[in-house]
């Protein structure tokens, strides 16, 4: 089987969100970017799981989905409350928590 | 080979210790009689106040129950002397064999069918310490009831007639208080089973002693003589308190398995068994000496027993005469193994406590003759027979010692009784001043006075001739005529028990012609005193004339046999924690040498009184005290002699002039210098050097280094803090950046390292 192809696939995944999380000033990319790591993730899980013809990569990928919707909706609504207060999801601007 | 232990059955039981711990009810409760007067003394001194006669009541119930308690004992212990056959105690000792390697008896302490005669023996726990248990208990001999018995009856007496003659004093709850704790104490002290046992009860009569001399404080010579008593008996008590270690680390190096003991029976028992080194007994016995020498009124340190007249007469009767100073006595016979060998009094002809006993009987009975006060000369006859009781078990006559000291507390206790109740109807204690042609006036103390006089001086058929004769004969130092048997040959101490007879007998004839006899020289008209004084009197009066029935020597032709040495049989020891002393053999000869001694002493008195001095008064017309050209002012001897006595000897300027004085003046001078020169100086040399080096350290090591270096780490960690907060930007992105790039380097390690 070629699982090559699947990590390679999750790691370019992984890095456009590394990148998407560090480089975008939008807060909504932001977080599409945590989704796409995550999803980089689940391939990888998936794909060791077929390789090992072992359930267990399904089971974790469809636990992370289910936690990754969760922490979408805080992410948009946080994102939200965002908006109405200062009308800007500038994340760079945000910086009120400095020491 | 052992070659110790020949007292303890042959197959090595141990050694037999002569007690027991079966016995009557009575007999093994005993510790109830000097329970009640303690408890006496609580309730007088919370409650005594709101009582009708002012705690007087609760007193004398208490002690009239502790009497009745302690004669019920005494019928008890007649019961068992001779009928009781339980289990005798036996404890491991240490044996030496012949190599001198010393190893414990592995047959241990058990119990083997006894012999009668055992003392009831009962302990109970005190505290523990260390592993060493100390008990607390009472050991219940034939001595223990006749001293229970003499200190009920006397203190109940006591109490009875210091409700008369105290009454209306202004600390008359106090006193009966501490008469009740005084015989608390004092019954304490008698059936102690323990010898620290008896040194708290022997510091507790001290302190009662202390107190009751010092009943009326108010007067300076009150509150000074109640010092002297109680400083003079602290030196004593230092020889008791060395002795009693000394005993109890002696006894615990005998005993396998035991760090020391207390116990009386054990260190008797050791002693006679032979288990202690000569040198150990010679030292506890000499400072246990010491002791008997303060408390008893031994000379050289008998000056505090005349002071300590300065209290209330029913005192000096009960603790100065009767009780508390036989305290000595009592205990060289409770200890007697000790002293036996210690002293080695069997087949010598003179020791210590023998000495020292004869020497103070006529050192005391001299002094009598020069006193005005009534009661010091009977507190130097004190002296004197007390000196007697202690020649007496120097000697090794014990049961005549015990003897004596049993019957000179009844006559003792009357005869003081008697001054404080003519002291009472003159308001004075002075015999030449203030007394004079009282037996027409106080008929009943009188009378009293004389059969206490006659027992005193010790003619037959009263009480003081039996114990007295008894001494004689057990100096032994009459093989000439016939007594023989006794432990040695005492001749110089059979010489001054007879000279202290003839003295005896006629200092009391003086003592009686000044107060009853001649013309009454005081003031006011004296008056017999009232039925609770002289119904006291009259009964230690009767005690006086048949107390000396009790111990009728054996052989004594004139009594039936079953009737002699009754007092011996029930009270001398015969068991383990006693010595194997022999008997002296009674003489005729001796008996009537004695009496004939006896009375030359009263008829030398009585011709300078009766007739010399009588004739010269009716001469002048008034009531003469001494011949106006008597010895004293023909002879210069005698003066000179006089002058001596009245001084008593100089030794209470020697103690206060050189002893006291000397130590004061040189030692503070010396003490001051030690102080300022060396003592102050070490401080302030010290003081100083600490604050140089104080400033030294401050500068250099504080100020530099510690501070330094505190000031560097707050430096440090503010700059480095200042060059941190820069990464605490607050921009989630930076701190993702620098979460990935931290992940990125953990990766890298992993990677490199696996």
């Amino acid at each position: 089987m070629l699982l090559n192809q699947f990590l390679i696939l999750s790691a370019v995944l992984f890095s456009i969100g590394v990148y998407g999380v560090l480089a975008r000033r939008n807060g909504v990319l932001v977080l599409m970017s945590i989704e796409l790591i995550l999803n980089a993730v689940n391939i990888n899980l998936v794909a060791f799981g077929a390789f090992r013809a072992s359930v267990s990569g399904e089971v974790f990928a469809l636990f992370v989905i289910a936690v990754a919707a969760a922490e979408v909706g805080v992410g948009l609504a946080m994102v939200l409350l965002l908006y109405r207060n200062r009308r800007s999801i500038d994340l760079t601007l945000i910086d009120q928590l400095r020491g | 080979m052992d070659v110790l232990l020949t007292i303890g059955s042959a197959a090595g039981d141990g050694l037999a210790l002569g007690i027991t711990e079966g016995g009557s009810w009575l007999l093994r409760n005993v510790w109830l009689i000097p329970l009640l007067p303690a408890l006496s003394f609580i309730g007088i001194l919370f409650f005594g106040k709101k009582m009708p006669r002012g705690g007087s009541e609760l007193g004398i119930a208490a002690v009239g129950i502790a009497f009745v308690l302690a004669l019920l004992t005494g019928i008890a212990w007649i019961d068992h002397r001779d009928n009781f056959h339980g289990g005798e105690v036996h404890v491991a000792v240490v044996q030496v064999d012949d190599h001198g390697v010393a190893h414990g008896d592995d047959h241990g302490a058990g119990h083997e069918p006894g012999h009668p005669s055992l003392a009831v023996h009962r302990t109970a726990t005190w505290f523990q310490t260390n592993g060493v248990e100390f008990t607390v208990g009472t050991l219940v001999d034939g001595l223990a009831v006749m001293m229970l018995l003499v200190v009920t009856l006397v203190s109940l007496l006591v109490h009875v007639y210091s409700t008369d003659y105290v009454h209306g004093d202004r600390r008359y709850t106090h006193f009966f208080a501490f008469l009740s704790l005084f015989s608390a104490s004092m019954l304490l002290l008698v059936v102690s089973e323990n010898t620290l046992q008896l040194l708290c009860a022997w510091e507790l009569v001290g302190v009662c002693s202390f107190a009751l001399i010092g009943h009326w404080w108010e007067e300076k010579p009150n509150s000074d003589a109640a010092l002297k008593a109680f400083l003079t008996n602290r030196v004593g008590d230092m020889g008791l308190l060395v002795g009693v270690t000394v005993l109890f680390f002696a006894a615990g190096s005998a005993l396998p398995d035991r760090f020391g003991s207390f116990s009386i029976a054990e260190t008797n028992a050791l002693a006679n068994s032979g288990a202690l080194s000569h040198t150990t007994l010679v030292v506890a016995a000499s400072c246990l000496m010491a002791a008997v020498m303060s408390k008893s009124g031994q000379f050289f340190l008998h000056t505090w027993l005349p002071d300590a007249m300065a209290g209330p007469t029913p005192v000096s009767a009960l603790i100065h005469a009767a009780t508390m100073v036989v305290a000595g006595v009592f205990m060289i016979a409770r200890m007697y193994g000790v002293f036996f060998e210690g002293f080695q009094i069997g087949g010598s002809s003179i020791n210590l406590m023998a000495f020292i006993g004869g020497l103070t009987t006529i050192v005391g009975a001299l002094l009598a003759f020069v006193q005005r006060d009534i009661k010091k000369v009977l507190a130097y006859s004190t002296i004197s027979q007390l000196g007697y009781m202690v020649l007496a078990l120097g000697v090794g006559a014990w049961t005549a010692a015990v003897f004596h000291l049993f019957t000179h507390a009844f006559f003792k206790a009357c005869l003081f009784l008697g001054s404080g109740s003519v002291s009472h109807a003159v308001h004075s204690f002075d015999m030449k001043s203030d007394m004079g042609g009282l037996r027409k006036d106080m008929p009943h103390t009188y009378r009293t006075f004389m059969i206490g006089t006659v027992a005193l001086a010790g003619l037959p058929p009263l009480a003081g001739f039996w114990s007295k004769d008894e001494i004689l004969v057990g100096t032994g130092g009459w093989g000439l005529m016939g007594g023989t048997g006794g432990n040695g040959a005492y001749t110089l101490m059979l010489g001054m028990g007879m000279l202290t007879a003839a003295l005896t007998a006629a200092y009391m004839t003086r003592c009686v012609y000044l107060t009853f006899f001649g013309e009454f020289r005081g003031h006011g008209e004296p008056h017999e005193s009232g039925p609770r004084i002289t119904g006291p009197l009259w009964i230690l009066a009767g005690l006086a004339i048949v107390a000396g029935f009790f111990n009728m020597p054996k052989g004594f032709q004139l009594a039936p046999g079953s009737l002699q040495e009754r007092f011996g049989h029930f009270v001398e020891p015969v068991a383990g924690y006693f010595p194997a002393i022999s008997h002296a053999t009674p003489s005729w000869s001796l008996a009537i040498v004695s009496t004939l001694v006896v009375i030359g002493g009263i008829a030398a008195s009585g011709w300078y009184y009766f007739i010399k001095v009588e004739a010269a008064s009716k001469a002048v017309g008034t009531s003469l005290t001494e011949l106006p050209d008597g010895p004293t002012t023909k002879y210069p001897l005698a003066r000179m002699g006089h002058t001596l006595l009245s001084n008593k000897y100089y030794l209470d300027h020697f103690y206060n002039g050189v002893v006291a004085d000397g130590t004061k003046g040189p030692l503070a001078r010396m003490a001051n210098r030690i102080n300022q020169d060396v003592i102050d100086r070490t401080v302030d040399v010290v003081g100083e050097t600490a604050v140089k080096a104080g400033t030294v350290v401050y500068e250099k090591i504080d100020q530099l280094v510690v501070d330094g270096a505190v000031n560097a780490s707050g430096r440090g960690s503010s700059s480095a803090g200042e060059e941190l907060r820069k990464i605490n930007s607050g921009k989630v992105q930076s701190y993702a950046a620098i979460l990935f790039a931290a992940a990125t380097v953990l990766a890298g390690i992993l990677i490199v390292l696996v």
